[in-house]
């Protein structure tokens, strides 16, 4: 089994364990989770018809790894609620710097709901680059996010 | 980040536990971004949330305990579109009863939004800047908006400064009076990391070029030389009205939440190329870069070869202008087809005051001959009701980009409206 740590920058900080599902493309929350939600999914399908790494894909209980979060500025309560609903990735990992709505999405969940959400950001393009959808991915509360093959 | 004693006392609950929990959401969100204090908002806020889904239960309870503290904002303020307008948008009994049931909540959360501080009945527009909605920030003022076409809007055409906020972030810092300082409210923030230089012989159709520049730069700020020659060379309301549309897609597609248009914006006009900074990327676009994005875009109709059901024009809302203009094209396309009316149910969408403005005007009877209807919604709600996934074609790339819509240029759109097929 081959193994790969990345360090990266605990937003907010927890240990998870779960396996990737891997966006290349920004991850656009509304239009992903607009019919999850919708539909009362709980496996929270994507339905980004823009996004072919995860259109179609449960997002619901995996290590959502993405270069950040685009569209609508629903977007943090969207994340909110899927977290709320059961449907919310068990953690959100950036190889950018977080942006300004996932953020939200995830201090939101935190304060808000019973149902935080562990992100960390900052983890590099070689993350991105590494880690493929299905592999397991393990993260440590100072941000420490190691990937299993 | 640095809190006043004041923020501190409100941070330690000493106005209540309710409030706290709204500064320590602000706070953990300006200290994600580093930004090291609260600055003063310096005019009304747009919120993004006007619907009721029932499904949300979290926004209706986090709604809940602040009516319950008695929180409000600080000024009035106003909200993205209505989700339904069964008046005028088509709509069966069976879609009617399902949309009913989608935004079973709407009528409650209306309520709590008014407890909060709405601003009136007619508050309900995702381009609240418009002249006839009122609430047009000036340039250099701080806000905490969301609605992430209104806010590319304020921060690009209006030189006003506000983050690309989320939902709720956008009414704490209406109550609390204060955003965190990061970002867009910053000198450097909005310096341009990318160059675009627009080499097109025909003018570029604004949602599509926006398309094309969100889904490159994604939530950089894009500096864009070549767009003023096709813009008439200043900002005039039908420069404006181009980059609104334009904006909306560059947020929508992508992420950006300022852009500079050289000789045209305001900051880009005073500033120039002093607002790009070292080390800027490039994108050039001509004819043949906007025809590869606009390929790109799948057709997810259940039927490819549908015949469209229904029209949508209007996504950000329209401007008085646009109506006017929206009428003499609908009645020019279906003259030129030999028809006395549209072949595709149209609906053309608006603000509330803008379209209580548009009656006024001859225009207003000139359109309704057409066939085509005036509303207020969302089209993008509209068509969150499952029963209405429908063939829909439409000249917004927003409301392409997060349904099943189809998207068509304008002069595309115009054509198959009249004669009723692709």
């Amino acid at each position: 089994m081959a193994e790969k740590t990345f360090a990266g920058h605990p937003v907010i900080a927890g240990a998870v364990r779960a396996k990737a599902l891997v966006s290349h493309g920004g991850f656009n929350t509304l239009a992903s989770y607009q019919q999850p939600l919708l539909l009362k999914d709980a496996k929270g399908t994507c339905s980004d018809q823009n996004n072919p790494d995860l259109y179609k894909k449960p997002l619901a209980g995996t290590a959502l790894c993405l270069p950040q979060t685009i569209g609508s500025t629903t977007g943090g309560m969207v994340l909110m609620c899927a977290c709320d609903n059961g449907a919310g990735p068990a953690c959100m990992l950036f190889s950018k710097p977080i942006d300004s709505l996932a953020a939200a999405g995830a201090i939101l969940a935190e304060n808000w709901t019973d149902h935080p959400m562990v992100v960390v950001d900052r983890l590099g393009d070689d993350f991105l680059a590494y880690v493929r959808t299905g592999m397991d991915v393990e993260v440590a509360e100072d941000g420490t996010v190691t990937v299993r093959s | 980040m640095q809190l006043t004693q004041e923020e501190q006392d409100i941070l330690d609950g000493r106005q209540g536990e309710t409030l706290a929990k709204v500064m320590r959401t602000l706070v953990e969100y300006g200290d994600t971004f580093g930004a090291e204090r609260m600055v003063k908002v310096t005019a009304p806020g747009h919120l993004v949330t006007s619907f009721g889904i029932s499904i949300m239960g979290a926004v209706f309870r986090v709604m809940d305990e602040l009516v319950e503290a008695g929180l409000h904002t600080k000024e009035p303020f106003t909200v993205d579109p209505r989700p339904i307008d069964n008046a005028d948008v088509p709509a069966n009994l069976i879609q009617k009863i399902v949309g009913n049931i989608t935004y079973g909540n709407q009528e409650s959360y209306e309520k709590q939004l008014r407890a909060v501080g709405l601003k009136d009945e007619n508050a309900f527009t995702c381009a609240c800047y418009l002249p006839e909605v009122g609430n047009t920030p000036k340039r250099g003022d701080i806000l905490s908006w969301a609605e992430s076409s209104a806010v590319v809007y304020a921060n690009s055409v209006l030189g006003a400064r506000c983050n690309r906020n989320s939902a709720f972030i956008d009414l704490f810092g209406n109550i609390l009076g204060e955003v965190p300082e990061f970002g867009f409210l910053t000198d450097e923030g909005r310096k341009a990391t990318w160059v675009v230089d627009v080499r097109c012989e025909h003018r570029p159709e604004a949602q599509v070029l926006g398309s094309a520049i969100g889904m490159k730069v994604m939530e950089e700020v894009p500096y864009i030389k070549g767009l003023a020659p096709w813009l008439g060379g200043r900002l005039d309301d039908s420069a404006r009205a181009y980059l609104k549309d334009m904006g909306a897609a560059t947020a929508s597609n992508g992420a950006v939440g300022l852009y500079h248009v050289e000789g045209i914006t305001p900051e880009a006009a005073d500033l120039g190329e002093d607002l790009i900074a070292e080390g800027a990327k490039t994108y050039v676009i001509d004819d043949a870069e906007l025809e590869r994005v606009k390929a790109s875009y799948p057709n997810i109709w259940k039927n490819p070869d549908a015949k469209p059901r229904l029209a949508f024009i209007g996504c950000p809302h329209c401007t008085l202008d646009q109506l006017k203009d929206w009428t003499y094209r609908l009645r020019k396309a279906c003259d030129d087809a030999g028809e006395k009316r549209v072949r595709v149910p149209t609906v053309v969408s608006s603000a509330p005051d803008v379209l209580a403005e548009f009656a006024k005007y001859p225009e207003h009877e000139l359109l309704l001959s057409t066939g085509a209807t005036l509303t207020y919604i969302c089209p993008l709600m509209y068509m969150d009701n499952p029963m209405t996934n429908l063939p829909v074609i439409t000249c917004s790339n927003k409301l392409r980009t997060y349904t099943s819509a189809r998207y068509f240029d304008e002069g595309d759109l115009l054509a198959i409206i009249a004669r009723g097929t692709i």
